[in-house]
């Protein structure tokens, strides 16, 4: 079939050669990599009826490592979104000394392994440390905490904004701004009504990576939260746990829950950076 | 045109420190009038201030205090912490779990980018679509995943115990789970690339008599070299670096199955902490290493597309 070159209906566009292999090497490659994994995990949940899988999809427990997970990538991306949007536009619009140095250190929470980032920053926010011990006498307790689970992820989604509205921010139009100025508007209110409207899309889509990727996040959290059940113990975690007790079918189950909505949240992102292109099309 | 706006943005210059005597004296910022574009200095350096306190908090002092904590005890206890030879059993697994995926999602990456941007067929765009899967999976699931297809009592696991092949628990878990962890990385910054590149050039090689593989290799290679170099190193970092999943399905068995990052953990837990940020160091210097490949790439990248231009007609 491959290197066939009798007329046949064209379901296959293009003039260069090597269709067959390397179609057939990516499909294969992926199928066993990726596809049947997966599959393996929905089989082993739909082994379960209905009536068994919702105590354990309903447990308190597990009730309250969703709230937490939910309400801490929520917060954690929130933070980043005016946060992001900041450095960002710092970067992108001002020269100051070591500002490709700060650059370079955006990316640090995507290069760094998570165990070290989940270390380093138990080390840094704990009662004793550099920051945590700042904030011990305001009351406000940032290890082992809701909170602590918080700047965990605040850290992993930091670069999403950043990297998503930065190049926007740098691709936009003097003549854009030129023009508010010509028109009387002052810096904050060409900000507001020219600029801001730009990067909205590119924001919602970092809020969407940050949110998405905070969701998952293991490596990191386990140590700063300190994993109290029904506390500080996110859905991963709790994952972790019944896998550890070789509770399969409940691991299995939790499992699912996290899975289909990070799915939803992937096809979301899919649409909003079409959006964002289209958008940045239109400028 | 360009000589005309020049001399006179000159005078401009000139003509200011006349205008204001004493702008001299105030420094030699203030002698450019501030541009309607320009934001205040004051709004600036508070904005810049602002940022860099952010991310000092959030990210520098993390990173400084891995660095303090490994050196605490002086460059012996640190030497004795790496030198270990568990320590070293992690590095050696460490390394080769990352020989074995990174030049395999490599050589998938480069086979779904050419696939995906060369043709165009029904169901392309799922398969760029599916490719970011695993980008989307926790990795705890991830890690999950391999012990419901090779674990005691998942698909495969009877068949392989029976021919006394482990998978979970033992090294080539590490090897699956990392290979499902770091699947997307070259792929994805492979086809937006290639995509954008076009097939001209490899268009013009077919049409002077080249083989697919003397297109591929003498055309194609060269043009995409730093964007997949780009997508080796990220792939190799994630796949060193791997946490959640591998923490899964190794076992955690010291000396055997303990890559650096759950060796790093293993020694946290047992409140070895000089240890524990001895070895994360090591992880540390290899963030280090990604993030300035990452720089050096995006600056050549940059100068030889200037170049091009330069020579381009155009």
């Amino acid at each position: 079939m491959t290197g066939g070159a009798r007329p046949r209906r064209r379901l296959v566009s293009g003039v260069l050669p090597g269709f067959g292999l390397s179609t057939g090497v990516a499909v294969l490659y992926l199928g066993v990599v990726v596809l049947v994994p997966l599959s393996a995990l929905a089989l082993r949940h739909s082994a379960l009826s209905c009536r068994e899988l919702w105590p354990i999809v309903a447990s308190p427990r597990a009730l309250a490592s969703y709230r937490l997970s939910f309400g801490a990538s929520l917060a954690a991306a929130a933070v980043n979104v005016p946060c992001g949007v900041l450095v960002a536009w710092v970067l992108a619009r001002y020269a100051f000394p070591g500002r490709s140095l700060v650059d370079a250190l955006v990316d640090l929470p995507f290069a760094l392994p998570t165990a070290v980032s989940g270390i380093a920053l138990t080390a840094v926010y704990s009662r004793n440390g550099w920051i945590g011990r700042w904030l011990e006498p305001l009351g406000v307790r940032a290890a082992f905490s809701p909170l602590g689970v918080t700047i965990a992820l605040t850290f992993i989604g930091l670069p999403f904004v950043i990297r998503t509205v930065q190049p926007v921010l740098e691709d936009l139009d003097a003549e854009l701004e030129e023009a508010a100025a010509t028109l009387g508007a002052g810096r904050w209110h060409t900000f507001r009504r020219v600029i801001l409207p730009a990067i909205v899309p590119a924001a919602v889509t970092g809020f969407a990576l940050a949110f998405a990727r905070a969701l998952g996040e293991y490596g990191s959290v386990v140590f700063i939260s300190g994993n109290m059940p029904m506390r500080t113990e996110i859905a991963p975690l709790l994952v972790m746990t019944r896998l550890e007790a070789y509770d399969y079918a409940g691991a299995a189950a939790i499992a699912n829950v996290l899975l289909v909505t990070s799915f939803a949240l992937l096809l979301a992102i899919h649409r909003l950076q079409r959006w964002t292109r289209s958008r940045a099309g239109l400028a | 045109m360009s000589g005309a706006a020049s001399s006179l943005a000159r005078r401009e210059v000139v003509a200011a420190p006349d205008a204001v005597p004493l702008a001299g004296l105030a420094g030699a910022a203030r002698r450019r009038p501030r541009r309607a574009t320009e934001d205040p200095a004051p709004v600036k350096w508070a904005l810049v201030a602002a940022a860099l306190c952010f991310l000092a908090s959030l990210v520098l002092a993390p990173a400084a205090v891995v660095l303090v904590e490994a050196l605490r005890g002086g460059f012996g206890l640190w030497w004795k912490a790496v030198a270990d030879p568990d320590a070293r059993a992690a590095i050696r697994l460490t390394l080769l779990v990352s020989v074995l995926a990174v030049p395999l999602n490599a050589a998938f990456g480069v086979a779904a980018a050419w696939s995906a941007t060369r043709f165009r067929y029904p169901g392309r765009s799922v398969l760029v679509a599916l490719i970011d899967l695993p980008f989307g999976v926790s990795p705890v699931i991830s890690g999950m995943v391999t012990v419901f297809l090779f674990g005691a009592r998942g698909w495969f696991g009877p068949w392989l115990a029976a021919h006394g092949v482990r998978v979970v628990f033992a090294v080539p878990g590490v090897v699956l789970a990392t290979v499902f962890v770091t699947f997307p990385f070259v792929a994805r910054e492979l086809i937006p690339f290639m995509e954008a590149q076009g097939t001209e050039e490899e268009e013009a090689a077919l049409v002077l008599g080249a083989s697919g593989w003397q297109i591929f290799s003498r055309v194609t290679l060269p043009n995409v070299k730093w964007s997949l170099l780009y997508g080796v190193i990220l792939c190799n970092a994630r796949a060193m670096g791997e946490f959640g999943a591998v923490s899964v399905v190794s076992g955690h068995i010291r000396g055997v199955t303990n890559t650096l990052p759950l060796h790093v953990e293993n020694l946290y837990s047992e409140y070895a902490f000089q240890a524990a940020f001895a070895v994360a160091s090591l992880l540390f210097l290899l963030a280090a290493v990604t993030l300035s490949a990452k720089k050096t790439l995006e600056w050549t990248q940059r100068t030889s597309r200037r170049d091009a231009a330069h020579r381009s007609p155009r």
